[in-house]
């Protein structure tokens, strides 16, 4: 672990993608702690479509909220719900790649075509369709972003599935008469860890992002909670007149998004086994 | 005479810093015209490295020549150092000046183009031949690489060919510009033995054809024998010894070069055979099979017919305790399926495989052929070795680490090593720890599935020793899989030989090695390379192997055996 963090650090876009992040988390766990420079929901009404200044370092929007701290509390949210379903998503992908992989045949044909007409949409438009049905709601979208991307990941374990099942080392578990789940874990899954997690940092790079998405059509996260989907929403009307309502937010979006890309860019080569035996 | 080729104190490095990761540290040598040099090393002493430089291909693996010069005689009588010159020129040589093959014939062939039309690209670069002409000269040229059946293979893609076929048709795109320098860098270790003769052959007949010399590349020390005229020896980037090939055999210098002829397996008729454990007809055999079916099923489309390829038809043997049964034969002959179906790796189609109660739960054992495969990477020596008996219910506990380290102990590794994980350890060891694996349970027959294959020739002599001091020690049961004679000849007390899925003859090893009964048997003992048969002449074979591909419901005609003496039994062939 220490040794990933060394190389972490040694690594250009790794070390920037890492700092991104940690100042993200940081402003998450302050967002939940609820402290912020000022209350995200408190109307200061003499103080409506501040520029920003001392008081209010990003601005104050229409109804006179502090935006930094509004950010603050956003950042919270889209953290928790892209966190969250991509959690679930790693969790149903891998089962589901992995059975896949592991049953073959019949089974292979039939998780894998149900995860190809699940891939075949787009995203959102999926998403729309789960909170169609559902309703609107933090927990809908963490489900409905979850879903979209269960797929991604049943196809990236499935691959090296397939040809991890046929190594020489699964065939003499056998011979030991090793059980089907610890031949699963220690010989299937051990072995997809790399993979799996240059994915899933990339894959929180797209939930942020369809998260804002969600919100920004008004599906995702609930007003009055800020979310920055939805701050950048209630921004575009007012886009000339106060241009940093539009600006904060969509630079928060933007530079999440970089850092968690920078960080997945920089695992994959760290984790790259040619990487490794340079290393050993 | 002036030399083809002078090769004077070459040294090649690689990496950031060429000059202080040398691989090859300083080689002279000498090649006249005709003349045919081998290089033999185990791997990693810097002999493909140093055949690579002549043509500069070692650039695109990432070599630097440091220091050194290649003097080659082009055909129009200039003379170019190859050290210095650059790409462009580089390029007119390759190929024209000096050819090349590879040692894979699987990957060195585009798999999308037809072989015909990657002779033909090949005459069109070095000679300039275009459309019939250059059809005409790759169908000369096959025909002189002895391919049977030339015009209509001239169609076919390289995965409908099989090994040999492909590693002609390397051999045929690198005489499509006549070279003056042919290099070979090991060129039959892909393949069956009888292959590896036919191509040994055919490269000597092509050889006194055209004139041309050849750098021959090989680890195998026996198999250059026949061929070459002048050996090299390289150990650790280092020509220790290089003479002519009667000195090198008959009076080796350098100890490496006596440890590499002494130390290795070499192949001696059955006078070599192990002369303990007499088979007594008493005891009762610890594995029976009993007409053996393995089948795997070809489908052919909607409306064909479907069919099965017979990969084991009707394979019957007993294997008594403490015994070493050799099952030998080329690729695709079903020696590796019998050992799967053995362990429950294959299903079997018909068949009976008894097993008699052992000492543990599971009394047959296997190793597997490569040691960096059959090893999971991710977990340490610890996790590998408990996992056998932590999947018959055993707690990884103290007792269980003191038998971890008395096993490693007794196959030669150091005792710290629970902690490391596979990566850190060589060909040699990770296969011992195979060994010691295989041993926790405390198996009553281990299965070997060519488990020497893959390591370099003076480690396989050391681990065939370890192999039968276990065996007398834990009083084992081998079942042995090889294709290398030489290695069976050491260890088996038994052998039986396969073609083409079926047990062709079966007895003692000293008389099936020295007294070859059926005609493959026969084909396979002849073939292999040994250093008392350098003068044999071997005549250019192209038997195939049939197909194994049958029609559904097919059966093989009952086998008739004949007894050739005692224990040794031979299947009667058909006369065609």
């Amino acid at each position: 672990m220490q040794k990933l963090f060394r190389a972490f650090l040694r690594h250009p876009s790794g070390r920037i993608g890492l700092a991104i992040i940690s100042l993200y988390l940081i402003a998450a766990l302050l967002g939940i702690l609820g402290i912020t420079p000022h209350d995200p929901l408190k109307l200061f009404a003499i103080d409506r479509l501040k520029p920003p200044n001392a008081t209010y370092w990003f601005g104050t929007d229409l109804l006179g909220r502090d935006t930094f701290s509004r950010l603050m509390v956003g950042i919270k949210q889209s953290m928790i719900i892209a966190f969250s379903s991509v959690a679930l998503a790693t969790l149903f992908g891998t089962i589901i790649g992995l059975l896949a992989a592991w049953w073959g045949t019949l089974w292979d044909g039939i998780l894998m075509r149900i995860m190809d007409v699940l891939l075949a949409f787009p995203a959102i438009l999926l998403a729309l369709l789960i909170i169609a049905i559902v309703g609107p709601g933090t927990g809908t979208s963490v489900a409905a972003i979850a879903i979209v991307y269960t797929p991604i990941f049943a196809r990236v374990v499935r691959g090296p599935a397939l040809s991890l099942k046929q190594r020489d080392f699964v065939d003499a578990a056998r011979t030991f008469g090793s059980s089907q789940p610890y031949i699963l874990s220690r010989h299937l899954l051990l072995n997809l860890v790399a993979p799996l997690a240059v994915q899933v940092t990339l894959a929180l790079a797209w939930a942020l992002l369809t998260e804002a998405g969600l919100s920004f059509l008004g599906l995702g996260t609930q007003p009055p909670t800020p979310s920055l989907g939805l701050m950048l929403a209630e921004s575009k009307n007012l886009m000339t007149q106060a241009p940093w309502l539009m600006i904060f937010p969509a630079l928060t979006i933007m530079l999440g998004i970089l850092g968690f890309n920078l960080t997945g860019d920089a695992l994959r080569d760290i984790l790259d086994p040619r990487m490794e035996r340079r290393e050993a | 005479m002036t030399p083809l080729l002078s090769v004077r104190d070459l040294r090649v490095g690689f990496g950031q810093n060429p000059a202080a990761n040398e691989v090859v540290k300083g080689v002279s040598f000498d090649l006249a015209p005709g003349e045919t040099l081998a290089i033999v090393g185990e791997s990693g002493s810097g002999k493909s490295v140093t055949a690579l430089s002549v043509n500069r291909l070692v650039d695109f693996g990432g070599g630097r020549i440091t220091s050194g010069s290649i003097l080659l005689q082009r055909s129009d009588g200039s003379t170019l150092d190859v050290a210095k010159a650059d790409e462009k020129v580089l390029r007119t040589i390759r190929g024209r000046d000096v050819g090349m093959i590879f040692q894979e014939p699987m990957t060195s062939l585009n798999p999308v183009h037809t072989v015909g039309a990657q002779i033909e690209e090949a005459f069109r670069l070095n000679r300039g031949l275009h459309g019939a002409e250059a059809e005409r000269a790759a169908l000369e040229v096959l025909e002189r690489v002895r391919i049977p059946d030339a015009k209509s293979r001239l169609a076919y893609y390289p995965h409908q060919l099989s090994g040999g076929m492909r590693q002609r048709v390397m051999i045929a795109m690198a005489l499509a510009s006549s070279p003056r320098l042919l290099i070979a860098d090991e060129p039959t270790t892909a393949l069956d033995v009888t292959v590896q003769a036919q191509i040994m052959a055919l490269l000597a007949e092509l050889r006194a054809e055209t004139g041309m010399s050849m750098i021959f590349i090989t680890h195998d020390i026996g198999l250059v024998a026949g061929i070459a005229d002048r050996i090299m020896v390289m150990q650790h980037g280092l020509a220790v010894e290089q003479n002519t090939t009667d000195a090198v055999l008959d009076n080796p210098q350098h100890d490496y070069t006596k440890h590499l002829l002494n130390a290795v397996p070499h192949f001696t008729s059955g006078k070599a055979v192990r002369a303990d454990n007499e088979r007594t007809t008493t005891s009762e055999p610890i594995i029976r099979v009993d007409d053996l079916v393995v089948r795997f099923p070809v489908k052919k489309g909607l409306f064909k017919p479907k069919g099965a390829i017979h990969a084991v038809d009707g394979v019957s043997f007993d294997l008594m305790p403490g015994e070493t049964l050799a099952i030998v034969g080329e690729s695709g002959s079903g020696k590796s399926t019998t050992a799967r179906a053995i362990l429950g790796l294959n299903e079997k189609h018909r068949g009976a495989i008894a097993a008699k109660a052992g000492r543990s739960r599971r009394p047959i054992q296997m190793v597997f052929q490569d040691p960096f495969a059959s090893l999971n990477p991710r977990l340490n020596v610890e996790a590998l070795m408990a996992e056998p008996a932590i999947a018959n219910g055993q707690k990884l506990d103290d007792a269980l680490r003191d038998r971890m380290r008395f096993l490693l102990d007794r196959v030669g590794l150091p005792a710290d090593v629970l902690n490391r994980y596979p990566h850190q350890f060589s060909g040699g060891q990770r296969q011992r720890l195979c060994i010691a694996r295989v041993l926790m349970l405390n198996p009553d027959v281990v299965v070997l599935d060519e488990a020497v294959s893959a390591l370099d020739v003076s480690v396989q002599a050391r681990v065939l020793d370890l192999l039968v001091d276990l065996q007398r020690e834990f009083s084992l049961a081998y079942l042995f899989i090889s294709h290398d004679m030489a290695v069976v000849e050491r260890i088996a007390h038994r052998i039986a030989v396969m073609y083409a899925g079926q047990i062709v003859e079966i007895g003692e090893a000293r008389s099936v090695l020295s007294d070859p009964q059926h005609s493959y048997t026969k084909r396979l003992i002849s073939a292999v390379p040994a250093v008392e048969r350098r003068r044999q002449h071997f005549a250019v074979d192209a038997t195939q192997v049939p197909s194994l591909v049958r029609p559904a419901g097919y059966e093989p005609p009952p086998a008739n055996w004949r007894e050739a003496g005692h224990d040794h039994r031979v299947r009667i062939e058909e006369i065609k």
